[in-house]
C-alpha cells in the first residue's frame, strides 16, 4: 500500500512536469498533501499517539489545506497570469524528470542497506531534485516558491523512511517546513506581490556590482 | 545557565520590538551588551564543561563567543549613529535593534552547540534574524536582496536537514541515534560510509550559504550589500563564523574516518573554486561594500584551503577566521562614514576621501593594509601558515595558482582603495560635505590592533585555546 501510494507520488512529479497553468501546480501540492497523510499514517503507526497526531494534522491542514489556499488567493490578488512560463519547453521537462527519476533508481540500487526502504530514497531525492529543476527552469518567483514546497515535501518523505527510529527528526522536518514556508509566503505575501506587480525573476537584477 | 541566556535575550528582544521610547530602546540595547558580556564572562568560568545538555563552552566556542562578544560592542555603538544619522521613526529602530540582539544571540548560541540539530536549529533563526535586518530600509533593492536571502537560506538549511537525516542513517549503522558531536566521533568508526559521504556533502553545501563559498556565496553577498552597514559588519564576520563552526564540527568527525581524504578533496575543490570566483568579481566590481563581501569570500576559501591542506593548516584557519571577524568588520563600520561624505556606493564616484576625514582615510588605509595580508597584520602570520601548509600537504601546483589569484586580488583590492583614497572623484561638489567625528573611527583602529597583536603576539592562552579546539583532528 504505502509503495502505491509513493508510486502516485512521483507519478504527480511528471505530472507537474508538464502542467501548463499554476492552478495544475497547485492542486497537484494539495494532492501531494493528501499522499503524504496516508503515507504518514501508515509508516508511523506504532508511534506515540499525540505524536501522530501532530504530523497527521500538519500533513492535512498545513500541506494540502493551507499552503494552497494561500498561494491561490495569491495568485488571484496579484493578478499573476495563469501560464507557467517555462524556459524549456514540456517535452524537455518530462525527459528531464524522467531522467532524474531514474538516475536516483539506479543510485538507490547502488546503496546497500537493510535500515531504508528504497523506495523512500528514490522518491525523497527525485522530488527533491526535481524542485530544484522547477526553480532553475520556471520564470516567475510564484513557481520558485512552489517548487520549494516540492523540496519541503520531498524531505518530508526523507524524513518519514526513518521516522520510526528517530521521532525526533520527523519533528524537526516539521518545524523547518512551517518556519520555512511562514517565511518565504510571509515575504511574497506582503511585498513582493505589492512591489514588483509583474511578478517575474528578470525583475530582481537589480543589485549589481557595478 | 546557557537556557537563562537565551530566556533573558528573548525577553529583551521582545521588550524592545514592542517599545517606541528612544532612551529606553538605547538603554535595553546597552543592558543586552552587558548581558552577552556577562554571559562570555560565565562561559569562560565554566570552560570545558557542558550546559544544558546541548551546549559545551569548548575551547573553539569560547574562542568565537569572545570574538563575537568584542565585535557586538561597536556594532552597537555604530548602529546608534547610524540610526541617529538616518532619523529613523520609532517603530523601524526598534525592529532593528531587536534583530540585532537576535541575531547576535542565535549566533552565540550557535557557537556553543554540540548537538548538530541545534547547531541547525539556531542557524535558522539567524537566517530569519538577518532578514529582517536586511530588510531595514524597506525600498525595492532591500526587497530583492532579503528574497534572494531567504530564499537561498532556506534552500540551504534544506540541505543541511536533509544531511542530518543521511547522518541519521548511517549512524543507525553503529546502533545509535544520539546526532551530539561527541557522539558522532566517538563511533566515528562504525558508521556507514556511503549515509556519511551524502551527509557530508550535503551538509557541507547547506552551511556554505552561512561562511560564504562557492556554491551558495552569492546570497551573502546581496545580504551584505543591502543591509546597512553595522549589521552587515555582524554577517560579514561573525556569521560566517557560525557557518564555519557548522562545517568544523562535523569535519573533525568525518576526518577520524577512512573517509578523510575524500571530505579534503570536496572542501578543497569549493575552496579553491570560491577564491576563483572571488577574484573574477573582485576585478570588475565597482561597488565598494560589496567588494568588501567579496574579500570575505577570498578569505573563507583561503581558511578551507587550510583545513584542507591540514597539518599547520587547522591552526592557522581557526586563527585567520577570528582575525578575519576583526578586521573585516572594521571595514564595514568605516563604510558608513564613507557613505556620509560622498552620498554613494560606487567607486567611480568616490575619491580624495583624505581630504575629508583623514582620520576615516587612515581606518580604509589600514583595513586594506590588513585585510590584503601585508606586514604588520595578524592575517600576514595565519595567510603564512595556511601556505606552509598547502607547501607540506605537497600541493605546490595549487600553491602557485593561488599566490596568483591573490596577487591579481590584492592588485584590483588597492586600485580601488588608493582610488577612493586619493583620486577626486569626479563631478563631486565637496561645499556640502559633513564633517565627522575622528572619535568614531576609535573602535576601527582598537580592532585593527586587537588583529594585530593576536598575529604577532599571540597570548599563551590564546595559543593554548587554539591548539586545543583541533587536538581532536588526526596530525
Amino acid at each position: 500500500m504505502i509503495h502505491i501510494l509513493l508510486i502516485i507520488f512521483i507519478i504527480t512529479l511528471f505530472y507537474m512536469s508538464i502542467a501548463n497553468r499554476l492552478m495544475t501546480y497547485i492542486k497537484v501540492l494539495a494532492l501531494q498533501g493528501v499522499l503524504l497523510f496516508f503515507v504518514v499514517f501508515i509508516q508511523l503507526i506504532e508511534m506515540n499517539p499525540v505524536n501522530l497526531a501532530f504530523i497527521l494534522l500538519e500533513t492535512i491542514v498545513f500541506k494540502s489545506l493551507a499552503v494552497p489556499f494561500f498561494l491561490s488567493y495569491l495568485l488571484k490578488r496579484n493578478n499573476i497570469t495563469r501560464e507557467a512560463e517555462p524556459f524549456l519547453p514540456n517535452f524537455v521537462s518530462l525527459v528531464i524528470t524522467t531522467a532524474i527519476v531514474v538516475v536516483n533508481i539506479l543510485i538507490a540500487n547502488a546503496i546497500e542497506d537493510s535500515h531504508l526502504d528504497k523506495i523512500f530514497f528514490v522518491v525523497a531525492l527525485s522530488t527533491l531534485f526535481f524542485g530544484l529543476y522547477i526553480i532553475a527552469t520556471r520564470r516567475k518567483i510564484i513557481t520558485h516558491v512552489m517548487g520549494y514546497m516540492v523540496i519541503e515535501n520531498g524531505v518530508f518523505v526523507l524524513s518519514l523512511a526513518i521516522g520510526n527510529e528517530m521521532p525526533l527528526l520527523v519533528n524537526l522536518g516539521i518545524m523547518l517546513d512551517i518556519f520555512a514556508s511562514v517565511l518565504i509566503l510571509g515575504i511574497f505575501m506582503n511585498k513582493i506581490g505589492d512591489v514588483f506587480k509583474d511578478v517575474d525573476v528578470d525583475q530582481l537584477s537589480n543589485l549589481k556590482d557595478y | 545557565m546557557v537556557v537563562i541566556y537565551l530566556l533573558g535575550s528573548v525577553a529583551v528582544v521582545l521588550t524592545l520590538f514592542f517599545s517606541r521610547n528612544k532612551q529606553f530602546v538605547y538603554s535595553l540595547l546597552g543592558l543586552f551588551l552587558v548581558w552577552q558580556t556577562w554571559f562570555t564572562l560565565q562561559a569562560c568560568l565554566h570552560f570545558g564543561t557542558t550546559d544544558s545538555v546541548y551546549f559545551t563552552f569548548d575551547s573553539l566556542g569560547i574562542l568565537l563567543l569572545i570574538t563575537l562578544s568584542i565585535v557586538a560592542v561597536p556594532a552597537a555603538i555604530h548602529s546608534y549613529i547610524y540610526i541617529e544619522n538616518h532619523f529613523e521613526p520609532p517603530r523601524s529602530r526598534s525592529i532593528y535593534l531587536a534583530s540585532l540582539i537576535l541575531l547576535i544571540m542565535a549566533i552565540s548560541a550557535g557557537y556553543l552547540s554540540n548537538h548538530i540539530a541545534v547547531t541547525w536549529i539556531f542557524t535558522e533563526i539567524t537566517t530569519l534574524s538577518a532578514s529582517a535586518l536586511i530588510y531595514h530600509h524597506r525600498n525595492k533593492l532591500a526587497l530583492e536582496g532579503t528574497w534572494k536571502y531567504v530564499f537561498i537560506c532556506a534552500i540551504s538549511i534544506t540541505f543541511i536537514f536533509i544531511g542530518i537525516l543521511f547522518l541519521s542513517l548511517s549512524l543507525q549503522h553503529a546502533g545509535s541515534d544520539n546526532l551530539s558531536f561527541t557522539n558522532l566521533l566517538a563511533r566515528s568508526d562504525e558508521l556507514n560510509p556511503i549515509w556519511l559521504r551524502l551527509a557530508f556533502l550535503f551538509i557541507f553545501t547547506g552551511f556554505t550559504a552561512k561562511l560564504g563559498l562557492v556554491p551558495m556565496f552569492t546570497a551573502g553577498i546581496d545580504a551584505k550589500d543591502t543591509a546597512p552597514a553595522p549589521a552587515g559588519a555582524l554577517l560579514a564576520s561573525v556569521l560566517m563564523n557560525l557557518g564555519f563552526v557548522g562545517i568544523f564540527r562535523f569535519y573533525i568527525v568525518i576526518a577520524n574516518t577512512p573517509l578523510l581524504h575524500w571530505a579534503q578533496l570536496v572542501v578543497g575543490t569549493s575552496a579553491f573554486l570560491s577564491l576563483f570566483v572571488a577574484t573574477v568579481y573582485m576585478l570588475k566590481v565597482k561597488n565598494i561594500k560589496r567588494m568588501f563581501a567579496y574579500s570575505g569570500i577570498e578569505h573563507m576559501g583561503i581558511v578551507m584551503l587550510g583545513i584542507a591542506a591540514g597539518g599547520i593548516g587547522y591552526y592557522a584557519a581557526i586563527l585567520h577566521i577570528i582575525l578575519h571577524a576583526f578586521v573585516k568588520s572594521t571595514l564595514f563600520f568605516q563604510y558608513n562614514q564613507l557613505y556620509r561624505v560622498f552620498q554613494n556606493k560606487s567607486i567611480t564616484h568616490i575619491g580624495n576621501y583624505f581630504k575629508y576625514n583623514p582620520t576615516g582615510a587612515m581606518v580604509l588605509l589600514l583595513g586594506f593594509i590588513s585585510s590584503a595580508a601585508m606586514p604588520p597584520s595578524g592575517l600576514f602570520v595565519s595567510e603564512f601558515l595556511i601556505f606552509k601548509s598547502m607547501f607540506d600537504a605537497g600541493q605546490i601546483l595549487l600553491l602557485v595558482v593561488v599566490l596568483l589569484l591573490l596577487t591579481m586580488i590584492i592588485w584590483a583590492f588597492g586600485k580601488n582603495i588608493f582610488k577612493v583614497l586619493f583620486v577626486p572623484a569626479e563631478g563631486f561638489n565637496d561645499a556640502h560635505v559633513v564633517r565627522t567625528s575622528p572619535w568614531e573611527s576609535l573602535s576601527q583602529f582598537l580592532l585593527l590592533a586587537t588583529a594585530v597583536y593576536l598575529g604577532l603576539n599571540p597570548p599563551p592562552i590564546f595559543v593554548q585555546l587554539l591548539k586545543e579546539s583541533i587536538i581532536l583532528l588526526p596530525h
